[in-house]
């Protein structure tokens, strides 16, 4: 589903991706996991048109992507969340999840001065779909709320609906269980398993190690912009470069 | 009107507010959409010149002229923004001002200009002396009908597609293109739009004032166009509305403080912009100042911390 050959970034001096192999296949969840600074949210904002790769070529189901602008990416079936949440904090939960949705609508602006019939079904559609996924994430509640005010689980709770509401074939997930309790972390290795079995694809991008054993079908490992290893979840965790590349860390 | 006329309000003065509050909307839209753009006063002089020249020289009736002043603003908007919207902030500003001047400027050397290249002396804005003699076609009811409609427009605008782009776009540009939106059609759409806006304005107010120079439409009028939606508040459409109108009578009602009055127009901008700095209209900020003011005049220091 997802092809990155020879991917490469510059910052300046700083090469922070190196020359990165990855596929991603359909219906498969595939982690990427490496230390701090190693280029893993690098490689997510060039696969999500926000930056481009200095060089290499990165495919959606056999489409160049890698010059792409960030909408015709997402217009492709790709989302992301993001390490720091970035929600539009000053709108209500709900505004969150009708704006995710905006490729799918066709209504022009002159059409809402009317109250035409596509308009008026659109945005019935549009509450539906959002409707759904309130449900889906326990924030029904909190609908009408300013998103920006939500406890800081339900606001990636929030994210991850967020970026299911643009109703993708392929989700980028950097981090999403940053700052959450191990409940909540292995509440969200549930939903994820069970997109996955609705037919979602997913990469992500994670740091708790109980999480990638829970949920992927395979790892890459980043370190230093450069892909170490790729295998198994098992053979990730007995893999001796990737235990030198931690070494020095204590946290896992 | 009596009422009004009471407190210092004559019709002229009406028309005055009623246009300023359509200015204020036309500036609304870019900030709306996270846009600092200052060049609202150089469409507007793009479209009263263009309206003018129409009805004046041409003799078409004042919607002729509207739809001729608004279509060239606009068709002038597009290759404008392209390249400017890329700016940012206080860049886009200075951007922004830039066009403002040059389009005062080729106003103002227009005749010789375009005589020169047709190679007979041609007569159109009459340059530093500007246009007089304007035929007066607005009436007060065409400026409150058009305000009504503009109102309508962007209310209904909010509950679109592509008004909610335009909020998303003002909160996190990047997660708003990620989220699909494109971002630099929505940006240059509503440059357009507030263009197209300030362009009608402009020929609605010619074709009352009677008169017009290129100076009327420098940077002062950028920026007394910026303090209307600031001063009103940008949260919702009714802000620059309120700004317009609040900025537009408050020399008139302050008339019988003489020569004081323009200190006292200074100060009453002054305290609203440090104590309201969301602006009149804005529940938020009142609420904000209420409690500030409940807090100081109790003298209970802890009551205050907890409210
Ligand atoms: N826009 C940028 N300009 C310059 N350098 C950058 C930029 N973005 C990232 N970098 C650098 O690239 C390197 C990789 O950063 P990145 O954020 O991708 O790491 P990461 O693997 O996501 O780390 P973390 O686990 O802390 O999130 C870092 O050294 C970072 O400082
Ligand atoms: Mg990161």
């Amino acid at each position: 589903m997802l092809e990155l050959r020879q991917v490469s970034r510059l910052f300046g001096g700083l090469q922070a991706l190196s020359q990165v192999d990855m596929t991603v296949p359909a219906n498969k969840i595939v982690g990427l996991i490496g230390p701090n600074g190693a280029g893993k949210t690098t490689l997510i904002n060039n696969i999500s048109g926000l930056d481009h790769p200095t060089s290499g070529t990165i495919h959606m189901n056999g489409q160049p992507i890698q010059r792409a602008a960030p909408h015709q990416i997402t217009r492709l079936g790709i989302a992301r969340t993001y390490q720091n949440i970035r929600l539009f904090s000053e709108m209500t939960v709900l505004e969150n999840l009708l704006i995710s949705q905006h490729s799918q609508g066709k209504a022009s602006a002159l059409e809402s001065l009317i109250f035409s019939g596509r308009y008026r079904r659109e945005e019935q559609t549009l509450r539906e779909n959002a409707a759904v996924l309130l449900k889906r994430f326990n924030l029904e509640h909190l609908a009408h709320l300013r998103a920006g005010t939500l406890p800081y689980g339900d606001q990636r709770r929030l994210e991850m609906a967020r970026a299911l509401a643009i109703n993708p074939r392929l989700m980028l997930l950097d981090e999403p269980t940053a700052g959450m309790n191990p409940v909540e972390t292995h509440e969200l290795g549930t939903q994820i398993l069970r997109l996955r079995d609705e037919g979602m694809t997913i990469l992500v991008i994670e740091h708790d190690m109980s999480l990638i054993h829970q949920v992927c079908d395979e790892v890459y490992v980043l370190s230093f912009g450069q892909i170490i290893a790729h295998g198994t979840p098992e053979q990730i965790k007995n893999d001796t470069t990737v235990i030198e590349a931690y070494l020095g860390r204590e946290d896992e | 009107m009596e009422l009004l006329r009471s407190i210092g309000i004559s019709e002229p003065v009406l028309q005055f507010m009623l246009i300023n509050a359509i200015l204020g909307l036309s500036i609304y839209l870019t900030l709306f959409t996270g846009m600092f753009s200052l060049a609202n006063a150089g469409f507007m002089a793009i479209g009263t010149y263009t309206g003018v020249i129409l009805t004046q020289q041409f003799g078409l009736p004042l919607w002729g002229g509207l739809i001729g002043g608004m279509l060239l603003a606009g068709l002038i908007a597009l290759p404008i923004g392209l390249p400017v919207l890329r700016l940012r902030d206080i860049y886009l500003a200075i951007a922004t001002i830039g066009f403002g001047e040059i389009v005062r400027i080729l106003i103002l050397n227009f005749d010789p200009l375009v005589s020169s290249i047709v190679g007979q002396p041609i007569k159109m804005t009459y340059g530093a002396l500007g246009i007089s003699g304007i035929p007066q076609l607005t009436q007060t009811w065409h400026l409150v009908v058009f305000l009504i409609i503009i109102s309508y427009c962007i209310a209904r605008l909010h509950r679109s597609r592509f008004g909610r782009a335009m909020a998303a776009i003002r909160q996190d540009e990047q997660a708003a293109a990620n989220m699909g939106i494109n971002v630099v059609y929505v940006k240059n759409m509503v440059f357009i739009l507030s263009a197209v806006l300030a362009a009608a304005a402009g020929v609605l107010k010619a074709h009352f004032a009677r008169t017009i120079d290129p100076g009327d439409y420098g940077f002062s009028q950028a920026v007394d166009i910026l303090a209307f939606a600031v001063l009103g508040g940008t949260t919702t459409f009714v802000g620059p509305i309120v700004g317009g109108f609040v900025l537009t009578a408050m020399p008139e009602i302050l008339r019988d403080f003489k020569q004081y009055r323009g200190i006292i127009n200074g100060v009453i901008l002054l305290l609203v912009i440090v104590y309201l700095p969301g602006g009149l209209v804005n529940p938020a900020g009142w609420a904000r100042l209420w409690q500030r003011l409940r807090g100081k005049s109790s003298f209970k220091p802890v009551e205050a911390e907890t409210g």
